[in-house]
């Protein structure tokens, strides 16, 4: 029988869009050899970035998986909660807002001048911010339709069984959500890591200070460095490879048999 | 320990619940709420259970008045129609939960799950998980899971309501078993009137929310307080406007004083039993109930002119006429 179309054009797409890019950063990369590549991604300054990228990236990954969580059990289980609605259409902000947007609105209100008086602009925390504010919606359109599917049967029946309210969320009610939760940190990391638009107007891009990878990369292209910006695209690429395959491999452990109905 | 529920009521925003509900469950014995779906038992159960507030009326326990108090505060052990088993733990690992949150030490609890284990007849599933279990296998864990913490009383939600004709069978038999063996006061929900009469020491017939009757199911069954009780808890038909069993009427082919006569309109086989739908010569339908052999000795056939009689038939008219509470 020959094959539906269906395969052969997602194959198609997915090359074009995905793999292409893909080989040719990994081919500029390693344009000079593997010493080049080495060279480049051991710069100090690189270094620094990229250091910076990861701890920050993390940082927010594992407040946001707490922050995001808490807000799709706002959205899930406490309906009657009047502003809910406006809640749940503000979640999705950062992804319509351009990130340059988002670094200007964020420089405002948490910059100079500050009209809640707190200044964090052209520090790393300003880093954390900016990649908390872009990567929220991931954890909480992960969690939200996991919670929302979640019977509050076993709820019920931890209660029966003696537990108080926290005990049952901790042993019963967090582990269901667990794996969802990774997945948003997943996507949130892989995201935060390549953030560009938010940060470069935010933290100021000081080297060896809030100098993100993304902006140390985008100083590499605009100083013709291009196999430099690859080889450190691709290492940005393989710690988010990485990482998310931990995250999977979490993930796997934490449902050791798949779940049915 | 005994159960009381007194004027027990609840609405969900304009609708009526459950209204005026008060019955006893004595200790020690099996209480079936029986009554149509949507019909508010499961709404009293899970007041016993503390996970429903009454918007009035009282639940006590062994006396205690429970009402105020938070379903993990009250001693109960709860069975879900869907089982919800904690489907990131083990069989084993479901049966300790409610004995690894009050923090027993760990011998006692390996002897007592190893115990509840083997009561249920799940001793060598201890480590597979819910997915890995059949539905009344399911079933059986979240027994364990409740009886594990010795729970003052059992409340069980239409247990083995999802579960297949065979199963359902079986699970109701051997309930009936574990409730001599456990002797936990129990409560359970259900629809099915055969599961009700099977298992219970009394049954409360609930209907819209209101109590019809409470009483053994013999009591229930031969003196119904209401055509409803009547006709849920049993076959009934009509004849010279009473009603009756239908297997307490009798068919032939001869003239009996009382007789009626009628004409044979379907005959249904339904295994060992057999349902005779007759058409009588005044009009009125109803039918008859026999036992194969009896089907087979009349040779009946569609169209033949039967007899139907009701000399052994206990007349129900009473009940009927009665307004229904």
């Amino acid at each position: 029988m020959r094959g539906a179309p269906g395969p052969a054009l997602a194959a198609t797409y997915l090359s074009l869009l995905v793999l292409l890019p893909i080989a040719a950063i990994l081919s500029k990369a390693f344009d000079g050899g593997v010493g080049a590549f080495w060279r480049e991604v051991t710069q100090t300054e690189t270094l620094a970035a990229l250091k910076l990228t990861i701890i920050t990236s993390l940082i927010v990954v594992a407040v946001n998986s707490v922050a995001g969580t808490a807000i799709a059990w706002l959205l899930v289980r406490d309906r009657r909660f009047a502003l809910n609605k406006v809640i749940g259409a503000l979640v999705d902000l950062p992804f319509a807002l351009p990130t340059v947007v988002a670094g200007v609105v964020l420089l405002s209100i948490y910059g100079a001048g500050s009209p809640v008086g707190i200044d964090v602009a052209y520090t790393r925390a300003a880093i954390v911010v900016a990649l908390a504010f872009v990567t929220l919606p991931f954890s909480v359109r992960s969690v939200q339709p996991v919670l929302a599917a979640l019977d509050t049967d076993t709820e019920e029946a931890a209660a029966s069984l003696g537990a108080t309210p926290w005990t049952t969320f901790r042993r019963v009610t967090l582990p269901s959500l667990l794996p969802a939760i990774l997945t948003g940190a997943g996507l949130g990391f892989a995201r935060a890591v390549g953030e560009f638009g938010s940060v470069t107007l935010f933290s100021g891009n000081l080297p060896f200070k809030t100098e993100v990878a993304a902006v140390r990369i985008f100083g590499l292209i605009d100083s013709d460095s291009l196999p430099a910006a690859a080889a450190v695209s691709l290492a940005l690429f393989i710690v988010s490879l990485v990482v998310l395959t931990l995250f999977s491999l979490l993930r796997r452990r934490l449902l050791p048999v798949e779940a049915d109905s | 320990m005994s159960i009381e529920v007194t004027s027990l009521a609840k609405s969900f925003g304009s609708s009526v619940a459950v209204e005026d509900v008060s019955f006893e469950v004595p200790a020690g014995s099996l209480m079936a709420l029986l009554g149509p779906s949507g019909g508010g038992k499961s709404t009293v159960l899970r007041m016993i259970a503390g996970l429903e507030v009454p918007d009035a009326g009282t639940v006590r326990i062994d006396g205690e008045d429970v009402t105020r108090l938070p379903a993990r505060s009250r001693g109960i052990g709860f069975c879900f129609q869907h089982y919800a088993p904690f489907r990131h733990m083990t069989a084993w690992e479901n049966v300790a939960f409610g004995l690894k949150i009050r923090h027993r030490p760990k011998a006692e609890i390996a002897a007592r799950v190893a115990e509840l284990l083997e009561l249920v007849r799940l001793s060598g599933f201890a480590d597979r998980y819910p997915s890995q279990l059949s539905g009344g296998q399911r079933q059986r864990m979240a027994l364990a899971r409740a009886l594990a913490v010795e729970p003052r009383v059992l409340l069980l939600d239409e247990p083995f309501g999802a579960l297949d004709a065979q199963v359902r069978k079986e699970l109701r038999t051997w309930l009936r078993e574990l409730h001599e063996k456990v002797a936990v006061t129990t409560v359970l929900v259900t629809h099915d009137q055969e599961e009700a009469m099977e298992v219970a020491d009394q049954i409360a017939v609930i209907r819209e929310g209101r109590l019809e009757q409470v009483g053994t199911p013999a009591e229930c069954y031969d003196h119904p307080a209401s055509e409803f009780v009547l006709t849920f808890l049993g076959p009934a038909t009509r004849i010279n406007g009473a009603w009756v069993r239908p297997h307490d009427l009798a068919l032939s082919l001869e003239d009996r004083p009382g007789a009626r006569r009628g004409t044979v309109e379907r005959i249904v086989r339904l295994g060992f039993e057999t349902r005779v739908e007759v058409v009588l010569d005044d009009g009125t339908d109803t039918w008859v109930q026999l036992a194969g052999r009896a089907l087979d000795e009349l040779a009946l056939s569609l169209g033949a002119r039967v007899y139907v009689s009701m000399e052994h038939a206990r007349d129900f008219s009473a009940v009927a006429s009665s307004p229904t509470v």
